[in-house]
């Protein structure tokens, strides 16, 4: 049996236009989505709304770890999110949507469900 | 029981005494009667303090006994010197002829400075510097001539030296030695220090020889080897000490070959009934001329004279001092003498900062050091002296050591002979909970002083005191970060985080960081890695607002707005759909931007002549003025000039928050100055400055600085407090919270900024001025720089892959006239009849 990649994949920009330790907001199929890229040079999405403050604005916080895991900062009032799970540290219960990432020849790209 | 036995004690200096204090503590049963016989006319006093009598302190404050030490059993002649001893009956005699019996005789007669035999030496004007009585003569003689030397340029030459400064005398330094404290530092430490000591007024004659002194038409004529001469009011020797062996040479006891009563372990001399300890003994081979191997020598005498078995070890000769406000420290083998030593060494001439380690040729192990204009590592690095090191030598001479793993055993006070361990013990056991009740409970601190900043760095581990680290990236807090950045030179985030912080940084520790940057004129805010630290509202040069927009104010200098401005600013809110608003800084605020709105916003706005205000900074914002003389008709001067003046010299000025400046052009104040981080009021004669206003959460009214300034006069300390603010605040910390934790650190906050930025004591003056001009210089517009740069012009989009799309969350409806964000939840409504 074939398994069928179901995903769409959508190429939002290209890598080198991410700066390390900085995100960037993307509209994939009418979602905002925030996408991250770290000094290693791994790329992470997240949904660009921040809940707190009902916002779309978590592309533009600021990146950093919290211990090994890489996090974002809301821009707004600094509740602090895992970039791998979505969960916000700060207030336990609170996450966010994470989306798939990749980076296809220089191109990276987001699969929104 | 038997009866009591009889001790005599020779010499009530300090060593003397804390014999005395030891005895008694020693021994509650009484079994020694003591009878001291001091030569000076007062009971001992803290000879460590003795200059702070010239500035103020009293002989009482200087007194060393306690109260109550003194009694029938326990007896104090003063002012009767003893003039012999003689040994087989056991009999001291005094200069009165008193004649006191012992069974056990302890001289304690310290030492006497030595003077050189130089003809002339002995004429009036001439002094030595070492008793109360000393200074009483120095300084009535100082009442008189305007000029002083000192012969000597040691530690205790600098000492005086800064004494005589403090009387208001032009004061020269003559030295010998090729640099100043030659026993101390190295040549590369001498040479900072010379600058230092130059910079703060003193002028410093080395290599050179002084052959004879003669009297003059107004006090003495130096005479010196190369056949130049000095001429001065007064001279002071300080050229070294001599032990005061003299009772000891006449009753037969053995005496060094350089003089010094020659003791053993147990600071016996060669006859058993006879103990000699302080500056006047020899043990070891060494006359320590320190107090705190004389204290250690009487705590052993004392242990001995009721059956101990105490010993003397070789002593710690560790100095640390802050000499004319600098600070200097040296320890262990700081001249590198060990074989195949190596010396690790930091030298900023500039900064006024050298730092040298020694250690082991494989840099495994702390030999020495020498501290000179930063000695803030002192206390730690001294304890580590002999252990394996903790960090790599240059990482140790730029942050200093961890202090957590302090042993129990190392010495923290090496004064008092206070370990580690008995600090914790105090804070845990005994709830002392900050310095004061450290001092109190263990008498570490109590002396040099030079340890009270391991104790609040105990008491911070201990979760007593407040930590200083920033978050969980940086051990150290902002000022100390900001030391480090600027010594070592480190210009991105990545380097300063790998070599002293930890993990990846986050939303405190990185905007930090990007501050210090631009405090140190790293360029602009957006270059390279550094546009990475900047939080949302520096990153886009605008202010983040509710919904995800941003506010746009464009600077506009002391509040001075000419008609086409008003008008320009009026069309790019009509055009952008923007709502307008007065701020209390006397600009305007556009609100409602979205990000990719921003650079044609921008645009329109440099076009017409406008720049950026760093409303979104923590940075200068405005200087707000009142019309003054040019309009008013109670104005003295010219406030809004001034205030133009200074916000153009200030703007930019990244800071640890935001800073604010009003200038009113009389007493009047309707600027509100002094509600202001800096706040000017016009007087008759000139302008009044205040410090450390601010509104917001806790309203401040600013304090007054100085009065009755000169334009230049007012710049020149602005200048210097905004600077000194910006290099040590910590993060977030207005002028008025950060001269409170001056206060805390420093006794009065306030007069701690006068000695610092007005008499400079720290040497600081010039270089913060010129720190101040470098940014005044080097100013340029962010946004304007922003709008000629393509590569950053890129980021500011709504979406990556739809870069004009604008943010459809983002909606507004119109209240009275303008628009206004639609968030969730109540509103207000105002009705227009
Ligand atoms: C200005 C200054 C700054 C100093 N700063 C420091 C410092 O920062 N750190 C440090 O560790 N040390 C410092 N010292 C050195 C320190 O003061 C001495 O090490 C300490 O005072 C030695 O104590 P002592 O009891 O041995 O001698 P002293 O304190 O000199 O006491 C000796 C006493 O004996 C008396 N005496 C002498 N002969 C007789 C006699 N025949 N009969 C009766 N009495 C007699 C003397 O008059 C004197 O009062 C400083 C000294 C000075 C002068
Ligand atoms: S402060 Fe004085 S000069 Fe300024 S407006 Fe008020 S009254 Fe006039």
């Amino acid at each position: 049996m074939t398994v069928l990649d179901v995903q769409t994949w959508t190429a939002v920009c290209r890598f080198d236009r991410l700066l390390p330790e900085r995100g960037v907001a993307a509209l994939v199929g009418g979602e905002q989505v925030a996408i991250f890229r770290t000094h290693d040079g791994a790329v992470f999405a997240l949904a660009n709304h921040d809940p707190f403050s009902d916002a779309y604005v978590l592309s533009r916080g600021i990146v950093g770890s919290r211990g090994t895991l890489p996090t974002v900062a809301s821009p707004m009032h600094k509740q602090v999110f895992s970039l791998v799970s979505g969960e916000c540290l700060d207030e336990p219960g609170v996450a966010v949507p994470v989306y798939d990432v990749r980076v296809r020849d220089g191109d990276v790209e987001v699969a929104v469900p | 029981m038997s009866a009591p036995r009889q001790l005599v004690v020779v010499g009530n200096g300090m060593v003397g005494q804390r014999l005395v204090e030891a005895v008694r503590q020693r021994d509650p049963e009484r079994r020694w009667r003591i009878t001291v016989l001091g030569e000076e006319p007062r009971p001992a006093y803290d000879r460590v303090a003795l200059t702070s009598y010239l500035t103020g302190t009293t002989e009482e404050d200087l007194r060393l006994a306690p109260d109550g030490c003194y009694d029938a059993d326990c007896e104090l002649v003063l002012g009767d010197a003893v003039a012999g001893i003689d040994r087989a009956a056991r009999v001291v005699t005094t200069a009165s002829g008193r004649a006191v019996a012992y069974d056990a005789l302890v001289l304690a007669t310290g030492s006497r400075p030595f003077v050189p035999p130089v003809p002339g030496a002995d004429l009036d004007g001439c002094f030595v510097y070492r008793t109360i009585d000393d200074l009483d003569a120095i300084r009535s003689r100082a009442a008189s001539v305007t000029s002083g030397v000192v012969i000597g340029g040691g530690l205790l030459g600098l000492e005086a030296a800064n004494a005589l400064l403090s009387l208001g005398l032009a004061t020269s330094v003559v030295e010998f030695a090729p640099r100043l404290m030659p026993a101390q530092v190295d040549h590369g430490g001498g040479e900072v220090l010379r600058r230092k000591v130059e910079a703060l007024g003193l002028t410093a004659r080395l290599d050179t020889a002084t052959e004879r002194i003669s009297a003059a038409d107004d006090g003495l004529r130096m005479t010196f080897a190369d056949g130049s001469s000095l001429e001065t009011g007064l001279i002071v020797f300080s050229a070294g000490i001599r032990p005061r062996d003299e009772l000891a040479r006449a009753a037969g006891l053995a005496v060094g070959e350089r003089g010094g009563i020659v003791v053993d372990e147990t600071c016996l001399t060669s006859d058993p009934a006879i103990w000699a300890i302080g500056e006047c003994a020899l043990a070891g081979g060494r006359v320590y001329g320190l107090v705190a191997p004389g204290y250690d020598m009487a705590e052993v005498v004392a242990d001995r004279l009721l059956d101990g078995d105490a010993a003397f070890a070789e002593a710690d000769t560790s100095t640390k001092l802050k000499l004319l406000g600098v600070d200097v420290a040296s320890f262990g083998d700081a001249h590198g003498a060990a074989p195949d030593a190596l010396e690790v060494v930091y030298a900023d001439p500039v900064g006024g900062v050298y730092k040298k380690l020694v250690v082991t040729d494989d840099a495994s192990r702390l030999l020495g050091g020498v501290l000179v204009g930063d000695a803030s590592a002192y206390a730690a690095l001294r304890t580590m002296v002999g252990q394996p090191l903790t960090d790599t030598p240059e990482k140790l001479l730029l942050a200093g050591p961890s202090t957590s793993d302090l042993g129990d055993d190392a010495q923290v006070c090496s004064c008092q002979n206070v370990s580690a361990g008995a600090i914790r013990a105090a804070i845990h056991d005994e709830g002392c909970a900050d310095v004061a009740a450290l001092k109190t409970c263990t008498r570490a601190g109590t002396v040099c002083g030079s340890c009270v900043p391991l104790l609040k760095t105990l008491l911070t581990q201990s979760g007593v005191e407040a930590n200083p680290a920033l978050c969980e990236h940086f051990d150290v807090g902002r000022a100390e970060l900001f030391d480090i950045v600027r010594v070592t030179g480190l210009r991105t985030f990545s380097e300063i985080i790998a070599r002293h912080g930890r993990g990846r940084g986050c939303d405190i520790c990185k905007p930090v960081v990007a501050s210090i940057l631009a405090g140190l004129g790293g360029g602009h805010i957006l270059d390279g890695e550094q546009a990475a630290l900047q939080d949302t509202n520096d990153h886009f040069l605008a202010n983040i607002q509710r919904n995800g927009t941003y506010s746009v104010v464009p600077r506009v200098p002391g509040g001075e707005l000419t008609a086409e401005g008003l008008i320009a600013i009026g069309e790019v809110a009509r055009d952008f759909g923007l709502y307008s608003k007065i701020t209390g800084g006397q600009r305007i605020d556009l609100l409602g931007a979205r990000v990719e709105q921003l650079p044609a916003i921008w645009k329109r706005l440099v076009d017409a002549g406008f720049e950026s205000g760093h409303a979104y900074g923590k940075a200068l914002r405005t200087v707000k003025s009142c019309v003054g003389s040019t309009w008013c008709r109670y104005g003295v001067q010219d406030s809004t000039s001034l205030a133009i003046m200074l916000e153009l010299r200030y703007r930019g000025l990244r800071a640890p928050h935001k800073i604010k400046a009003g200038v009113s052009g009389c007493a009047r104040e309707c600027a509100e100055a002094r509600s202001k981080d800096v706040g000017i009021i016009a007087s008759e004669n000139g302008w009044n400055l205040y410090f450390g206003g601010n509104g917001g959460f806790r309203p401040r009214h600013a304090e007054l600085f100085a009065s009755d300034l000169s334009d230049a006069e007012l710049v020149g300390l602005v200048d210097r407090f905004l600077m000194f603010y910006v290099r040590t605040a910590d993060r977030l910390q207005r002028t008025s919270a950060w001269i409170e934790a001056l206060t805390d650190e420093h006794g009065d906050g306030f007069a701690y900024l006068r000695r610092v930025l007005v008499d400079d004591e720290l040497g600081l003056c010039a270089d913060l001025e010129t720190a101040m001009e470098r940014h005044a210089g080097s100013y340029t517009d962010e946004w304007a720089a922003v709008l000629d740069d393509e590569e950053k012009l890129g980021r500011f989009v709504s979406f990556v892959n739809a870069p004009d799309a604008p943010d459809p969350s983002i909606r507004f409806v119109t209240e009275r006239g303008q628009i206004r964000p639609v968030v969730a939840g109540p509103t207000l409504e105002v009705v227009r009849r």
